[in-house]
Order: C-alpha cells, then sequence, then structure tokens
C-alpha cells in the first residue's frame, strides 16, 4: 500500500479537527474535535510503524505501543475535560466558550463597565 | 542552452520516481487501497458532518462512524489489536461520555442555531491553508514509499502484548497511575457541593463581626471547587451578603445576570 493514503488521510482528519475546535462554540463539540484531532495522529502513528515493521527489532514496535498510550491518554483527557465542562455549566449555566470570557484582557472590560454605567 | 539543460536535467530527476511509482502500479491499486480509499471517504465524511452539523447529538453519532471507520483502517493496515481497542474504547466508551455529557449540559434537541462561533471562516481559511500546507508536504515527502502489508500481521495481539510487556512496561505502569488520578481528578470536580451544608455553620457565628465573614469564604475557597458551587447554587442568604463586602463591584456584576439567566 501507498504510505500517502494513511498519511493524507491522517492529515485530512487533523485539519478537519482543527477546523471543529476553532469553529465550534460549545466545549462539548470541541472535545468531540480533539478526539478526532487525537485519532489522526493515531493513524499516522499505525501507519509509520506498518511501514517500519521490517524494523520492528530496532524500533521496538513504538509506533502501535504509542497509538495505545495516546489511546489511554485520551481517554483520561475526555474524562476530566467533562467534568470541567460539567462543573463550568454547573457554575455559570452554559457551556459555550464564548461566553466564558472571565480572563479576558482588562482594559476592554473597564471600558465596558463605564460604558454601561 | 542552459534552458533546455535544465529541462533535460528535470526529466532526468523526476523520471526515478516515476519508474518506481510505475513498476508500484500507482494507477492500478491493489484491493486493500482501494477498500483503504473507501472506508477513508467515508471516515472523512462522517468527521466533516460532525464538525459542521448543526444538531448536537447528531455530532457524536456520527463520531462513531468516524471512529468506527478508523478502526477499519486499522485493521487494514493490519493493526489488529488497535483496531478492537479503538472500538473498545472510542466508540464503547468515549462516544458514551459525550452523550453523557451533552445530556447533562442540557443540549438542545434539534438544530441549535448557535453551534458555531462567529469566527467560522476564520477557522475554515486556517484549516484549509493547513490542509492544503500538510497533505502538500507529506505527498511531497513519501512520493515513493510504500507499505509491505504481505509480512505476517504486525500487529497482532502476540506481538503488541510481548513489545508492550517487554520494552514499554514502565510508562505502561505510569499510565496505570495517570489513568488513576484522572479518574479521582474526575470525581473530585464532578462531584456535588458536599460542604455547602457545613459551609454556613462557619458563617452563622461570623456573622457578628465584618473581618470574620471576609475570612470565612477564603477558607472555603481553599478547594476552588468546593466553594464555586455555593455561589452559583447560592439560594441561601448567608454567602450572598457574606461576598458583597469581600468581592468588588466588577466581580459582582456578571453573577446577577448568570443567575437570572439560569
Amino acid at each position: 500500500m501507498h504510505l500517502a493514503y494513511p498519511v493524507v488521510l491522517s492529515a485530512l482528519l487533523f485539519c478537519t479537527g482543527l477546523y471543529g475546535v476553532l469553529a465550534r462554540r460549545n466545549a462539548i463539540l470541541v472535545l468531540m474535535s480533539v478526539e478526532l484531532m487525537l485519532n489522526a495522529v493515531n493513524l499516522n502513528l499505525v501507519a509509520f510503524d506498518v511501514w517500519l515493521s521490517k524494523a520492528a527489532e530496532e524500533t521496538l514496535r513504538s509506533g502501535q505501543a504509542l497509538t495505545l498510550f495516546t489511546i489511554t491518554i485520551a481517554a483520561a483527557e475526555i474524562g476530566i475535560g467533562l467534568a470541567i465542562v460539567l462543573a463550568v455549566h454547573r457554575n455559570r449555566g452554559t457551556a459555550d466558550i464564548d461566553r466564558l470570557r472571565d480572563t479576558a484582557e482588562r482594559p476592554e472590560r473597564s471600558e465596558k463597565a463605564e460604558a454601561s454605567a | 542552452m542552459s534552458p533546455t539543460a535544465a529541462v533535460a536535467l528535470a526529466a532526468t530527476y523526476q523520471h526515478p520516481a516515476l519508474a518506481a511509482v510505475e513498476t508500484r502500479g500507482f494507477l492500478s491499486p491493489a484491493g486493500v487501497e482501494i477498500a483503504f480509499l473507501l472506508v477513508g471517504l467515508v471516515t472523512l465524511g462522517a468527521a466533516i458532518v460532525t464538525v459542521t452539523t448543526r444538531q448536537l447529538v447528531h455530532a457524536a453519532l456520527w463520531l462513531v462512524v468516524a471512529l468506527g471507520g478508523l478502526a477499519v483502517e486499522y485493521l487494514l493496515l493490519t493493526a489488529e489489536f488497535i483496531a478492537w481497542v479503538q472500538v473498545l474504547i472510542y466508540v464503547g466508551s468515549v462516544v458514551v461520555l459525550l452523550l453523557f455529557g451533552l445530556m447533562l449540559t442540557r443540549a438542545p434537541i434539534g438544530r441549535s442555531p448557535d453551534a458555531d462561533s462567529g469566527n467560522r471562516w476564520a477557522a475554515l481559511t486556517v484549516a484549509v491553508a493547513a490542509a492544503a500546507a500538510l497533505v502538500w508536504v507529506v505527498v511531497d515527502a513519501f512520493r515513493t514509499t510504500w507499505i509491505d502489508l504481505d509480512v505476517p500481521a504486525a500487529g497482532s495481539t502476540r506481538t503488541t502484548g510481548e513489545s508492550l510487556f517487554q520494552n514499554w512496561v514502565l510508562p505502561f505502569e505510569a499510565l496505570s497511575v495517570l489513568l488513576l488520578a484522572a479518574l479521582v481528578g474526575a470525581i473530585v470536580l464532578s462531584r456535588k457541593a458536599k460542604p455547602e451544608p457545613v459551609e454556613p455553620k462557619p458563617s452563622t457565628p461570623a456573622t457578628g463581626s465584618a473581618p470574620a465573614t471576609g475570612s470565612a469564604p477564603t477558607t472555603g475557597s481553599g478547594p476552588t471547587i468546593g466553594s464555586a458551587p455555593t455561589i452559583g447554587s447560592a439560594p441561601a442568604p448567608a454567602p450572598a451578603p457574606a461576598e458583597a463586602p469581600a468581592a468588588p463591584a466588577a466581580a459582582d456584576a456578571p453573577d446577577p445576570s448568570e443567575g437570572g439567566v439560569r
């Protein structure tokens, strides 16, 4: 199999996830897009591991081992991320990323406060 | 004279690559390549629908299609164990977790018009530029690289397990500790505010003196998660006057508006 097939698919999936992270407003949809990006990286790792399978003794099968580690870390990440999103939703009543602007720059906010006052 | 030399040089430069491509039959792909291409198209289409649909639950369900398609791609790349781990963890647990998250954040059923933020065109520009650059670089780099899939399976459970428990034991065990930490962290984060009935008790004797009310919320805010739910879900009148002198007017302004929204 030509190596370009899995690698190009992985690049396109990564960019799809990138678009989702940048364009989505709901935090859970952003987490889904992060999952897409992580899966693209996994596909890359598996493809290169299979490509180098002749040298499996030298590379310690690092591609597949790292893929398993990435899947595990992604599971941990989605658990923690969902817990954070739920805590934010419980406290603030929204999970929209656009509205969580507490750490925005100060001068803009003081101007708004002055304008409203 | 020099342009013809350049053309001749280009011809001699490109010829080996084209010859290598033609010997492997680039225009007559093997069956596994066709299968990979078709499943890849399905996967990519499902991923694009996932990031563009306006129905939140449908996004999670299309994510199942995308992740399942990736599992099939792993099988086609002879990585069997990873394929089943993908099905087990991603399709089995991650998507279910995401659906639970959508349910608990009261995601609207049906089309939600504000699923995309205002900067989606900038995001589209960035994504298309990144895709073009990555695909160009990758295709140019691996134009003559081929995967030999005829060798015995590179990712069977036996070989994966041997490599994992011979060469990667220490990262494996460290990862289990990380999973435990993530588990404990998720439980701590998602726990309902148990200290909430405990919190008014120090505030009720502390109402007598003004500096004591200032000190009571600061001790409560040591675990920041524990103190935050008391702000959002504060039906009790006791924390509200305690915060009013402590917090400045700028921090006090957002709170009533959010209390009014939900």
